[in-house]
C-alpha cells in the first residue's frame, strides 16, 4: 500500500515538475481561464482542476483572485479579467499578460460559494507548496494543515519528496499528517499520523488532537478507534507537559528581566544606601537624568551622525554616568555633607532635589514622554518552536545588568579606590588619620552610586517611557529591593532583584499586575518584620551603629 | 461641667505662647468668618467669599493632619511616610457616607448603589459598603479604618523593632499598595475617579453657604481638639516616655518601659487624627480619589511639620497652613516654580532650619536673634572656612 502510495506520489512530482518547467502555452491557459467564468459552480470546480493540472506559475495568482473575489469576467467577449487597485482606483488587467485593460463593456463579477473557496485554498495551497521561496512553502504547507483537503494529500506527498529544506519538511509532515489522521481509514497509518503530530505540538495540533476526544451527545466518541484515542491522549498529556515547562521558562525569563531591570535601579541605591548609609530619594532622578542623556545623545546623533545611531547606546552609557554621575556629586558637596548621621533630614532634604530636578527636566525637555530608539540590533527576538519568545532588548538588560554589577564589584574590590571607600564607610577616623581624603571618598562614592542610576536610566529608556516622572516608578521597589537583600550586601542586592523580579512575574497569571505587586509589597513588608536585616544581613559591630 | 474645665483647663492655661496663639486664631476665626461670610453681601468689602471659607477649611485639615504627624515624628521619633494612607481613609469612609446620600439623585437613579457601580454592572451593595448610610456609623469607620490599619501595621512594625528609615521606607511602601489598590475598578471605591458628585451631608446641601460654614467651624473646632488631645498626650507622663523613646530608644526599652506599646498607642491615636483631618477634607473639597494615597503627598505632610518646626504641635499647624498657602498662591500664579520651591523649602528647612519657625522664634523674641542663628547655623557648616 504504502509503497504503491509512494510511486504514485512519484510520478505526480514528476508530471508537476515538468509541467512547471515546460509552461503551457498561452492559448491554452487563456481558454482554460475562460472556463472560470462559467455559471455553474461545478463547471468553475471542473475549471479550477484543469487550471491547477497544468501546473502553471501564474495559475496561482488567478486562483488567488478568484478566491478574494477580483476575478471579473467582461460580458462582450467573455474574457476574464483582474481587478487591482493603483492609486486607489481599480484597474482591470489581462491575468496572464499583466496588461492593464480599458475596458468598456459591462463586468460581471465571477461569484464563488464556499465549497469553491474550500477548493481554491487547496489548489493555491499545493501550487505554493512548489514555490522557490521556503518561507512560501512553510506558510503554504500551514495552509493545508488548517484547511486539511483530502485532494492535498497526493500534492502534499510529492512536494515532500522533493522538498531540500529540513524546516519546510516538517512543517510539510504536520500538514500531511494531519490530513492523514482525518481522511485515512488505516489505523496504523493514523496512529503513526497522531505521532509524527506530537512531535510538534503547538496549539493548532492540539486543537486538532482534541477533537478527536470529544463525546458526541449520544455518548459515541467524536473518534471511534480507541487505540487512536489513546495515543492521541498521549501525545495530548505530554504536549500539556510541555507547555507549562516552557510556560514556567518564558515566566522566569520575564521574572529575570524584571529582576534585571530592578537589578539596575537598586544597584546604585545599594551604594549610596546600603554602603554610606546615605537615604537618596532623588536617586529615580538619577536613572531619570541617565534616560534624558541618552535621548539627547540620539538627538544629537540623528542630526550630525545618523550613520552611528546604533552606536548610540554605547555613547550614552559613559554619558549618563558623566553627567549623572556630577549631579552626584553636586549633591552631596553641596547637600548631603552636612546631614551626616541624620537620616531622616537626609531623606527630606534628598525628596527636595528629586522634586527640583523633576520640575527642571519638566522645563527643559516638557511633561511628555520623549522618544528615545532602539539601535537595530536590540529589536526582534529569539523565537522558539516552543512558543517562546525571547526579545533581544530583554536579553541585552539582563547581560547589561549583570556587567555592571561584575564592574562594580571589581571596583569595590580590586582598586585602590575600592579599597579607601571601604575603609571610610568601615572607620572614618582611623581612614582619616591613615591620610584618606574622607570627604573626597564620601563624594566620590555618591557620585559612583548616581553614575551606575545614569548608566540604568540608559537602559531603562530602552523598555520604559523617558518622562520626568521615570525615576518616581522605580524609586520605592529599589529601596525593598536593597532593603530586602540587605543593605551593604551587593549579592544581597541581586539576589533581591532577581527573587522580586520572579515572584512578581510568577503572581501575575494568578492575581493580575496590580495585585502581583500589592501582594509583593506586602510580603517584603512582612519580610522585612521578620529580619529587619535583609536576606544577607551584615553581622558584627557595623550593624548597631 | 465643672469637671470638664477641670480637664481642659489646665492644658489651656500650661500650653505653649504659639498653642495659646494658635488657639486664639482658632476661636477668632469660628467666629469672625461666618460673621463675615453671612452678614454681609457679596458686594461689601468685608464680605469672605465662600470660596475663601472653603479653603481655609482645607488648610485647617491638612493643620490638623500635620499635627498627627508631630505627634509621633516630633515626640516619638516615628518618621511616617504613610501618613496620607490614614488621611485618605478617613476620606474614603466619609465619602462613601456621603455616596450613600446621593440616594436616587444620581445620573442612573439607582436608589442604592452608586453611579460608579452601576456603570461597572455591580447588581448589589459590596458588604464593606453596609451601614454607610448611617451618619454615625460612617463616623465610627472615620476612627476605626486608619486606627485598626495604624494598629495592625504598627504592631508588626514595632514589635520586630523596625525603626528609622526603615520604618519610613516601609510606611511609604504601604501607602504605595493601597495606592495601587484602591486605582482598581474591582475594589469598589471608584477606582480611578474616586468618589464624587456629593449632594449633601445630614440633609445639608454641601453647595449652601451655611454648609460650608458649618464644615469649617467644624474644621476649627477638631483642630483645637486634636492640638488640646495631642498637647494632653505629651504633656502626661506618657508623653514624657514618648519623648524618652524619641531620644534613646534602647535606654527606654532598658528602663523597663514597654517601648512597643507606646509607639502603637500614639501611633494609633495619630492615625485616627489623621483619618478625622481626612473626613473634614473631603466634604470641603467635594471628591476623594486614590491619588491622595501617593507617596508624595505623605511625604509632603512631613515638610510642613519640619518648616513649622517639628516637636511644638502648634508649629506643625502653622507650617501646614504656610506651605498650603503658599502652594495655593504659587500653582495659580506660576505653576512651573512650586516644585522649585516645595523642593528648595525640604532642601533649606533640613539644613538651615532643623528646628523649623517655631523653634526660631520659640525662644527669640525679637527677630535679629532669630537672623543671628541662621548666620551661626551658616557658619557652623563650614568649620574650617569660619574665620
Amino acid at each position: 500500500m504504502r509503497a504503491a502510495l509512494r510511486i504514485i506520489a512519484l510520478v505526480i512530482a514528476a508530471a508537476l515538475a515538468s509541467t512547471a518547467a515546460a509552461q503551457t502555452d498561452d492559448a491554452t491557459l487563456t481558454k482554460l481561464v475562460a472556463d472560470l467564468g462559467q455559471k455553474s459552480f461545478s463547471k468553475k470546480s471542473k475549471a479550477i482542476d484543469a487550471l491547477f493540472a497544468t501546473g502553471d506559475p501564474r495559475v496561482a495568482a488567478i486562483l488567488e483572485a478568484m478566491l478574494s473575489r477580483n476575478l471579473y469576467k467582461q460580458k462582450s467577449d467573455n474574457a476574464i479579467l483582474v481587478k487591482t487597485k493603483k492609486d486607489g482606483k481599480s484597474v482591470y488587467q489581462n491575468p496572464l499578460t499583466k496588461t492593464a485593460i480599458e475596458t468598456t463593456s459591462k463586468l460581471k463579477k465571477v461569484r464563488i460559494n464556499n465549497k469553491l473557496r474550500k477548493k481554491l485554498r487547496g489548489a493555491i495551497g499545493s501550487l505554493s507548496l512548489q514555490n522557490k521561496d521556503p518561507v512560501k512553502r512553510i506558510a503554504a504547507a500551514d495552509a493545508v494543515f488548517k484547511s486539511r483537503t483530502k485532494g492535498m494529500l497526493a500534492p502534499l506527498e510529492a512536494a515532500l519528496s522533493s522538498e531540500p529544506d529540513d524546516a519546510v519538511r516538517d512543517r510539510m509532515r504536520r500538514a500531511l499528517s494531519a490530513i492523514q489522521l482525518v481522511h485515512k481509514s488505516d489505523p496504523e497509518v493514523r496512529v503513526a499520523a497522531v505521532k509524527t503530530l506530537g512531535e510538534f505540538a503547538d496549539p493548532e495540533v492540539r486543537g486538532l488532537l482534541n477533537s478527536l476526544l470529544v463525546k458526541r451527545g449520544d455518548g459515541s466518541h467524536a473518534e471511534a478507534n480507541v487505540t487512536i484515542r489513546a495515543a492521541a491522549e498521549e501525545v495530548l498529556t505530554a504536549a500539556e507537559r510541555s507547555a507549562a515547562f516552557w510556560g514556567t521558562v518564558q515566566n522566569l525569563f520575564q521574572g529575570i528581566s524584571l529582576g534585571s531591570v530592578l537589578l539596575l535601579a537598586a544597584i546604585g541605591l545599594a551604594i549610596t544606601f546600603g554602603v554610606m548609609g546615605v537615604i537618596n530619594m532623588a536617586h529615580g532622578e538619577m536613572v531619570m537624568l541617565g534616560a534624558y542623556t541618552t535621548f539627547v545623545v540620539q538627538d544629537i546623533i540623528r542630526t550630525t551622525a545618523p550613520g552611528l545611531f546604533d552606536l548610540s547606546l554605547f555613547i550614552a552609557i559613559p554619558a549618563a554616568f558623566l553627567v549623572a554621575g556630577a549631579v552626584g556629586v553636586a549633591i552631596e558637596r553641596g547637600v548631603i555633607r552636612f546631614l551626616y548621621g541624620r537620616p531622616l533630614e537626609t531623606l527630606l532634604a534628598t525628596w527636595g532635589i528629586s522634586l527640583v530636578l523633576q520640575q527642571f527636566v519638566r522645563s527643559v525637555f516638557g511633561p511628555t514622554n520623549r522618544e528615545v530608539g532602539t539601535p537595530s540590533w536590540m529589536q526582534g527576538a529569539i523565537q522558539t518552536a516552543e512558543g517562546l519568545t525571547l526579545t533581544y532588548n530583554r536579553i541585552a538588560i539582563i547581560v547589561f545588568s549583570l556587567m555592571v554589577m561584575g564592574v562594580l564589584l571589581l571596583v569595590l574590590r580590586r582598586t585602590w579606590f575600592g579599597l579607601q571607600m571601604r575603609a571610610v564607610t568601615q572607620n572614618r577616623p582611623m581612614a582619616s588619620a591613615m591620610g584618606i581624603r574622607t570627604g573626597w571618598v564620601d563624594a566620590m562614592t555618591f557620585g559612583l552610586g548616581s553614575g551606575i542610576a545614569g548608566i540604568a536610566g540608559v537602559a531603562l529608556s530602552q523598555i520604559d517611557n523617558v518622562s520626568p516622572n521615570l525615576g518616581q516608578s522605580y524609586i520605592i521597589d529599589s529601596f525593598l529591593v536593597v532593603v530586602f537583600g540587605g543593605v551593604g550586601n551587593l549579592w544581597g542586592t541581586l539576589v533581591g532583584a532577581l527573587s522580586l523580579g520572579v515572584v512578581n512575574k510568577f503572581l501575575e497569571p494568578y492575581a493580575g499586575a496590580v495585585l502581583g505587586k500589592i501582594f509583593v509589597l506586602v510580603v517584603v513588608i512582612l519580610f522585612i518584620q521578620k529580619r529587619p536585616r535583609g536576606l544577607f544581613a551584615l553581622k558584627g559591630r557595623a550593624v548597631e551603629s | 461641667m465643672s469637671s470638664h474645665r477641670g480637664f481642659i483647663l489646665p492644658y489651656l492655661t500650661s500650653a505653649p505662647l504659639g498653642g495659646r496663639i494658635l488657639l486664639g486664631v482658632l476661636a477668632l476665626l469660628a467666629v469672625l468668618v461666618p460673621f463675615l461670610n453671612l452678614a454681609f453681601p457679596p458686594e461689601s468689602a468685608l464680605h469672605v467669599p465662600t470660596y475663601v471659607v472653603a479653603l481655609v477649611g482645607k488648610y485647617l485639615c491638612f493643620a490638623l493632619l500635620a499635627i498627627s504627624v508631630d505627634l509621633i515624628w516630633g515626640y516619638c521619633g516615628i518618621l511616617s511616610l504613610g501618613h496620607g494612607a490614614f488621611f485618605s481613609l478617613g476620606g474614603y469612609a466619609m465619602g462613601m457616607y456621603l455616596m450613600r446620600q446621593i440616594g436616587d439623585r444620581g445620573v442612573y437613579k439607582d436608589p442604592i448603589l452608586p453611579d460608579f457601580m452601576v456603570f461597572l454592572n455591580w447588581k448589589e451593595l459590596p458588604w464593606y459598603w453596609y451601614g454607610f448610610d448611617s451618619f454615625p456609623f460612617a463616623m465610627l469607620m472615620v476612627l476605626l479604618a486608619p486606627g485598626l490599619l495604624a494598629l495592625v501595621f504598627g504592631f508588626f512594625a514595632f514589635r520586630s523593632r523596625v525603626t528609622g528609615v526603615y520604618l519610613s521606607i516601609i510606611t511609604q511602601a504601604m501607602t504605595f499598595a493601597l495606592l495601587l489598590a484602591f486605582f482598581r475598578n474591582d475594589m469598589g471605591f471608584g477606582g480611578n475617579n474616586g468618589l464624587t458628585d456629593f449632594k449633601d451631608i445630614l440633609g445639608f446641601n454641601l453647595q449652601s453657604d451655611a454648609t460650608r460654614i458649618g464644615l469649617f467651624v467644624a474644621s476649627a473646632l477638631a483642630l483645637a481638639g486634636g492640638y488640646l488631645l495631642s498637647l494632653f498626650i505629651v504633656k502626661s507622663k506618657l508623653g514624657r516616655v514618648l519623648v524618652a523613646i524619641r531620644d534613646a530608644e534602647s535606654r527606654a526599652r532598658f528602663l523597663g518601659y514597654r517601648v512597643e506599646h507606646y509607639k502603637l498607642f500614639v501611633f494609633t491615636v495619630s492615625a485616627m487624627m489623621a483619618g478625622v483631618a481626612g473626613a473634614l477634607y473631603v466634604p470641603q473639597v467635594g471628591i476623594i480619589n486614590p491619588s491622595e494615597f501617593s507617596p508624595a503627598n505623605s511625604i509632603e505632610i512631613v515638610v510642613w511639620v519640619a518648616l513649622g518646626g517639628r516637636g511644638t504641635l502648634h508649629g506643625a499647624a502653622l507650617g501646614a497652613v504656610l506651605v498650603n498657602f503658599a502652594k495655593t498662591y504659587l500653582t495659580g500664579a506660576a505653576p512651573e516654580f512650586w516644585l522649585y520651591f516645595l523642593g528648595a523649602l525640604f532642601i533649606l528647612v533640613t539644613i538651615l532650619l532643623p528646628k523649623g519657625i517655631a523653634g526660631l522664634l520659640g525662644n527669640a523674641p525679637d527677630s535679629w536673634t532669630a537672623f543671628s542663628k541662621i548666620g551661626a547655623r551658616l557658619s557652623s557648616l563650614f568649620p574650617g572656612r569660619a574665620p
